[in-house]
């Protein structure tokens, strides 16, 4: 098995060989085929890829928040807990995942309009989560609740005293973040954080988040099909497909040194918005169903690299340089001249 | 100048709901002639489906005019607005919803052709419905006339959401957000598509989106019009909207705005706004409906005027009491100071290696 470690570091949270199943009225489906990664104390970790990919899945997962058809085949998912005892969250019990969940470790969901009760003030929603957890002391709660709020840049006394529908969506899913926060987790997985929002509010939310964890220090783990917002929050980037990790990188060389056709394939198709117009490609063909995958590396048939020996063997990740692993047997062909082509202002195809 | 297929004369599209008066596009002029392409772009609720569904005439204005071929196209008898309709087609965001799930392709393709007479028979409409996927790069054919459309990827149902929009030979489409379900890998080559029919049979586009990127790759050889909360704040070719943002919105948009490259998404500034708060098109600002949240904010005058969409040059307009002023005084607006500093800041990158 390869080391995927970052050197020099106790990790907070270690995915070893994760495969997750559903199970459905065709057939079983694998969702998660065999996820490895570490993450740091500190670190803010981007899972991309497009629907389909898993990534929801393996979040879900790291909370043990699976739906019911879901099943974990295999793997271990390693936390090191606040006294420093190594647990693993797939053998843990219900009561211990309550535990964990919110004290150790909070997730912040696509669309928090949905993540409320409706006919609830958001100061009722708090009491009665901190109370879930064990917290009955309303002066503590509230106070560490203004100060989030106020981290957030959102008034307390409004909010607090506000239903969901009061506010828009941006105050919305910045409240759902400060909440995130309220019982001081380790890790934070936000889902598409800011999918659905306009861009200022994106801007705002993503200031926030980035000043939240200067002034907090936690781990952080997006899920996200948006590129840029990746190239914006994350210190490493695990690119996704059909359910494996098929390159992890450090974030400046997954964007400017990429070694996965993927990765490439989808750096290439998001064209950046200020400069000179970009060569934009597409990647051929779409995405390939879980239920039906390829044989050999499930990305041969829409890889412009693919030779036959791709479709007759499966990659796994491989150290491609010190931090940066790559699932492709022609890693080494993989570049991309983007950034030579801006500097000479490039024409498109 | 050559008569435009289509103007919208000082259009605005009032809703009543209750009591509450919205006013979701307020005073908009524009004119789209042959192969033209004009990207709307705005955020929820700047009023762009709602003009979208103005230039398709499914929804006739509150106050102006809509001309199909310099005619009024609401005062038209019923055979020329159906002609109107005919060439003016929409293809909608959601691929999933706007195809009938109990209909093969080739019965969706089919009925418009024998419909409006461009089909001789049924085995000439089938050859033209096939012809029109070859178009639309669903090959071969033989292989997507007979599927349903949950047999379909989202990419291959909104080629055939396209197809059926051709089915009549349209002189303009209007994409309402046509490529933002699709995912990222495959976005592209549908906008490639769009461009070819653009390029080949000569289709005008009013290309909707939120998504500048999308936008600049569209249109590049066309126009931007940038709207907020109804009104067009900014219009121009898109190299200049983009590379040079005249409105302290489009230049807020623009800086705000996450890029697939971490060493310049990084160097963006902070937001260049006063306020978060969007307002409700029920309680629109007084003035300029940008001013509580603008940067350049000048008490007395954008809190007091309604700014409307003025020339700056031969080719770009822009509502903003401020820039006009500059402009007109031959200021050097701080917007080029600020796109220069942004392109030499692009350059970063190659220049570290």
């Amino acid at each position: 098995m390869i080391d995927v470690q970052r050197p020099s570091c106790q990790p907070l949270l270690s995915v070893r060989d994760l495969v997750v199943q559903y199970q459905g009225a065709s057939g079983a489906v694998q969702a998660v085929r065999g996820v490895s990664f570490d993450l740091a104390s500190d670190e803010s970790l981007a899972l991309i890829g497009e629907s389909g990919c898993g990534k929801t899945t393996l979040g879900l997962a790291l909370l043990g928040l699976l739906p019911k058809a879901a099943r974990i085949m295999g793997g271990q998912i390693l936390y090191r807990t606040r006294d420093g005892r190594v647990v693993d969250v797939v053998r843990l019990s219900d009561a211990e995942l309550r535990r964990f969940r919110w004290q150790e470790c909070a997730m912040v969901f696509q669309g928090a309009l949905n993540a409320f009760n409706p006919v609830l003030k958001i100061w009722d929603q708090v009491v009665d989560t901190a109370r879930a957890h064990g917290f009955r002391d309303r002066t503590r709660i509230r106070e560490q609740c203004e100060r989030l709020l106020r981290l957030v840049q959102l008034d307390p006394t409004r909010v607090l005293d506000s239903y969901p529908h009061e506010l828009s969506g941006g105050m919305r899913q910045r409240v759902m973040i400060a909440l995130s926060l309220l019982l001081e987790p380790r890790l934070v997985i936000y889902d598409e954080p800011t999918t659905a929002l306009d861009i200022l509010t994106q801007r705002a939310i993503i200031e926030v988040l980035r000043s939240l964890r200067q002034e907090l220090g936690f781990a952080m783990v997006f899920i996200s099909h948006d590129l840029p917002l990746a190239a914006e929050l994350a210190d490493r980037v695990a690119t996704m497909y059909a359910g494996r990790i098929v390159e992890l990188a450090d974030v400046r060389n997954l964007f400017y040194r990429p070694r996965h056709p993927y990765t490439r394939g989808l750096l290439l198709a998001v064209p950046p918005v200020s400069g000179p117009l970009t060569t934009v490609v597409s990647i051929p063909g779409s995405p390939p169903s879980l239920a039906s995958l390829p044989a050999g590396c499930s990305f041969a048939p829409r890889c412009e690299f693919a030779t036959d020996r791709c479709r007759r063997e499966e990659p796994t990740l491989s150290t491609v340089a010190p931090g940066h692993w790559s699932a492709c047997h022609h890693w080494s062909a993989v570049s991309l001249d983007r950034w030579m082509e801006r500097l000479g202002g490039a024409s498109h195809a | 100048m050559p008569e435009p297929i289509l103007e919208l004369q000082q259009v605005s599209v009032h809703f009543r709901r209750g009591r509450v008066l919205l006013r979701a596009v307020e005073d908009i002029s524009f004119q789209l002639g042959l192969g033209d392409v004009l990207c709307l772009v705005g955020e929820s609720g700047s009023g762009k489906t709602t003009l979208g569904k103005v230039v398709a005439g499914l929804l006739r204005p509150t106050v102006g005019v809509v001309r199909y071929r310099g005619q009024d196209v609401w005062r038209l008898d019923s055979g020329a607005f159906r002609r109107f309709r005919r060439a003016v087609q929409i293809v909608h965001q959601d691929p999933y919803a706007s195809l009938n799930p109990i209909r093969t392709v080739v019965d969706t393709l089919v009925p418009p052709l024998l419909h409006h007479r461009i089909a001789r028979n049924r085995s000439d409409a089938i050859e033209r419905a096939a012809r029109l996927l070859e178009l639309v790069d669903l090959v071969p054919p033989e292989q997507f006339l007979p599927k349903y459309p949950h047999q379909l990827s989202g990419g291959q149902r909104q080629r055939v959401s396209i197809a059926r929009a051709l089915t009549v030979q349209p002189e303009l489409i209007v994409a309402d957000e046509a490529t933002s379900m699709v995912d990222v890998s495959i976005r592209v080559s549908l906008l490639n598509t769009l461009r070819r029919l653009r390029e080949e049979l000569g289709v005008a586009f009013l290309f909707i989106t939120h998504d500048l990127a999308m936008a600049k790759y569209f249109a590049w050889q066309g126009r931007i019009a940038v709207l907020y909360l109804g009104r067009v704040v900014e219009l121009g070719p898109t190299p200049s909207v983009i590379g040079d943002p005249l409105h302290p919105y489009t230049q807020a948009l623009l800086a705000a705005l996450p890029e697939p490259d971490p060493d310049l998404t990084r160097r963006k500034s902070k937001l260049l706004l006063r306020s978060l708060d969007i307002p409700s098109l029920a309680h629109l600002p007084s003035g300029c409906p940008f001013h509580p949240r603008c940067l350049r904010f000048v008490s007395g005058l954008c809190d007091v005027e309604r700014p409307s969409l003025r020339f700056v040059d031969a080719h770009r307009s822009v509502a903003c009491h401020v820039v006009v002023q500059e402009r007109a005084a031959g200021d050097l607006p701080p917007s080029s100071q600020e796109a220069a500093t942004r392109r030499a800041d692009e350059r970063m990158p190659f220049e570290r290696g």
